[in-house]
């Protein structure tokens, strides 16, 4: 210490603490670093976390993202196949599983969004016109959809699932195929393709509220005819009813009647019909009843002196 | 004043007295003794979780409590809030919350569905989550909130896209919300978010807007067609009773005039009985009087009478037989 001047140990410290500074460097859980030189990379990506050496000032540190990013498409307006237009917003995930490739072939994120833009884009494009709309929104093939108690047999197609011979996660899955390949040559390891979004473009959209609002309106019609019609049911069951309750008591009056009539009349015969005397007697007694009920104020007698009432009248021994 | 290098080309460096320096010295390196003690201490609050990472590598996770790492930067700390329920909100949202992907400007479109009658109907829905694994939050997906936006949309409209408008808006909204749940779960295992989903909640679910109008109108025509039923069925309940009472009232009747006839003719019998046997023994004489009393009866009551000798009856059309008899 004592020979050499403090302003060159400190300078030498500094020194060294600057290079070792720049020999260093350190990589994020999140990231992978490429080691270039004069531009070129040299070794492999590194992607284990934690502190690293290199050469100080020739080497420069390049980092490149590892975890899974995201890649959100712009909504685009196309055709079905079945000339339907819809906007398609997709969405999907991927990652740079080939660092070098990746930075020799695209440098920056921002380029690899624009290519995934162009081929995810292109891609969606034509599976969507490869497809009819409902393969797009439907998925599982043979799911049977559950009724509204009220709308069972409502008319037309209220509440009933279109048929689907592909649906839509196969056609994601085609779309992810497809772009996957033309995109390993860029690094990147396309992980899926998904549709967020899809939706009818403005015109559609309205063709399909009419629809609906047609669709809703014969359902409403249906109720109410349905309501009328259980209503003249009702009523015409009234009106049998009534009649049939007051057809048959009619019935059972004239029956019982009839029957007490029969029997009453049996128990005057069979005591009436006795013997001679007694069919005599009873014409007899019932005559005198008769007369006392037939003749009143208003009746005129004339009788000659020759009845039995009067036949002492004349004489005291009548004549017989 | 001008520096002048001169003055310290002789600056004699022997000459500074190290002893006397000494207090100095102590300056910078207190100085650095507090910068370390700040950087060396930590909180996590009780419901965070903290990621202890060393020169970017991952070490070790970090209970709540005050804690301790190395300084200056070689050990930094990521909190994560792993107890907190957080929530996002989709085709609506509520200002003021905590989490940055709570809801989205884009909430019209997140609204807007297409169903598997190719229908269109609207829904709004939340979903709760909770950091299940902080290492993965942190290390695996880039935005892994915002993924989890995307992924729902996505599974909320592959969940609707098979079901009908009538499922989706009224008998199916349980199954749905299972579904998606179950779904959303998978695909966050999928792409190991380290997030585990809590609830898949469906909030407003409408026809849409312009199409409103005739979903009601078919809850209208249904609250009519029990209506009509009722009316109909109070009609029948209010008129066929009655008839059936009255029915039975009639019966009753009949059934009253049976026995009464039946007992009349009984009497009848029972007296005219009487009567025969004891005629039997002197008919003559009972007629006589039987004859007798009845005349008596009658002929005061008459309102006319007039006896002729037999041998005269022929004047008979002689009397004046006026149509009004004089009153009694």
């Amino acid at each position: 210490m004592k020979n050499l001047p403090i302003p060159a140990v400190v300078g030498f410290l500094l020194l060294a603490l600057f290079l070792l500074y720049n020999a260093s460097y350190t990589v994020h859980e999140t990231e992978q670093v490429i080691i270039t030189q004069f531009g070129k990379p040299v070794g492999d990506p590194i992607d284990d976390a934690g502190l690293h050496l290199k050469l100080p000032f020739i080497q420069e540190v390049i980092r490149i993202e590892k975890r899974i990013l995201g890649w959100d498409g712009r909504p685009n307006e196309m055709p079905t196949k079945d000339k339907t237009y819809i906007i398609v917003d997709t969405f999907g995930r991927w990652r740079i599983n080939d660092a070098k490739q990746f930075f020799l072939r695209l440098r920056d994120e921002r380029s690899a969004q624009s290519r995934l833009d162009d081929i995810l884009g292109s891609e969606t494009r034509n599976a969507i016109a490869k497809n009819e709309l409902i393969e797009v929104i439907r998925t599982t093939k043979d799911r049977q959809p559950d009724r509204d108690a009220v709308l069972v047999d409502a008319p037309g197609n209220v509440g009933v699932l279109y048929p689907i011979t592909k649906g839509r996660a196969k056609i994601e899955d085609e779309i992810f195929n497809k772009a996957a390949n033309k995109l390993t040559d860029f690094g990147i390891e396309l992980l899926d393709v998904r549709f967020k979004r899809i939706n009818y473009n403005e015109s559609v959209q309205q063709r399909i509220y009419d629809r609906m609002i047609s669709e809703r309106q014969q359902i409403a019609e249906r109720f109410r005819s349905e309501g009328e019609g259980e209503a003249a049911k009702i009523i015409g069951k009234k009106e049998r009813d009534i009649l049939e309750i007051e057809s048959e008591a009619y019935k059972r009056v004239q029956e019982i009647q009839g029957a007490a009539d029969a029997k009453a009349t049996e128990i005057y015969a069979s005591a009436y019909n006795q013997s001679e005397d007694s069919i005599a007697f009873y014409e007899f007694i019932k005559t005198m009843e008769t007369y006392q009920e037939m003749l009143g104020g208003d009746s005129t007698l004339i009788m000659t002196t020759g009845s039995d009432i009067f036949k002492f009248l004349k004489h005291v021994n009548p004549p017989k | 004043m001008r520096f002048d290098p001169d003055d310290w080309r002789d600056f004699d460096w022997q000459s500074i007295d190290f002893r006397k320096l000494g207090a100095l010295w102590l300056v910078p390196l207190i100085l650095l003794l507090i910068v370390g003690m700040f950087t060396c201490v930590y909180t996590i609050q009780a419901e965070s979780e903290g990621v202890v990472l060393r020169f970017g590598k991952y070490v070790r996770n970090a209970e709540p409590g005050l804690r301790f790492k190395l300084p200056f930067g070689i050990e930094s700390v990521t909190m994560v809030p792993v107890k907190r329920q957080l929530k996002q909100e989709f085709g609506f949202g509520t200002t003021g919350g905590t989490n940055p992907s709570q809801f989205s400007a884009e909430q019209t479109l997140e609204r807007g569905m297409v169903t598997g009658d190719l229908n269109a109907a609207t829904v709004e829905w939340i979903i709760q989550y909770r950091v299940r694994d902080p290492q993965l939050y942190l290390f695996k997906v880039r935005d892994p909130d915002n993924t989890l936006r995307d992924l729902s949309e996505s599974v909320m409209r592959t969940v609707v896209g098979d079901r009908t408008v009538d499922e989706v808006i009224t008998v199916g909204r349980q199954e749905i919300e299972a579904d998606a749940l179950t779904q959303l779960q998978e695909l966050v295992n999928k792409f190991e978010l380290g997030l585990s989903i809590d609830q898949v909640q469906l909030k407003n679910v409408n026809p849409p807007q312009p199409v409103q109008r005739s979903f009601n109108e078919v809850n209208q025509a249904q609250q009519e067609r029990e209506q009509l039923i009722n009316v109909a069925n109070g009609e029948y309940n209010k008129v066929v009773p009655r008839a059936s009472g009255e029915a039975e009232q009639k019966i009753q009747g009949a059934e009253g005039y049976a026995i009464k006839r039946v007992n009349e003719a009984e009497g009848d019998v029972a007296r005219f009985n009487a009567v025969l046997k004891e005629y039997l023994r002197a008919p003559e004489v009972t007629k006589q009087r039987i004859y007798i009393e009845t005349m008596r009866e009658i002929v005061p009551n008459l309102g006319k009478k007039i006896i002729i000798d037999e041998s005269a009856s022929q004047i008979l059309p002689l009397l004046q037989l006026s149509t009004e008899s004089p009153k009694n």
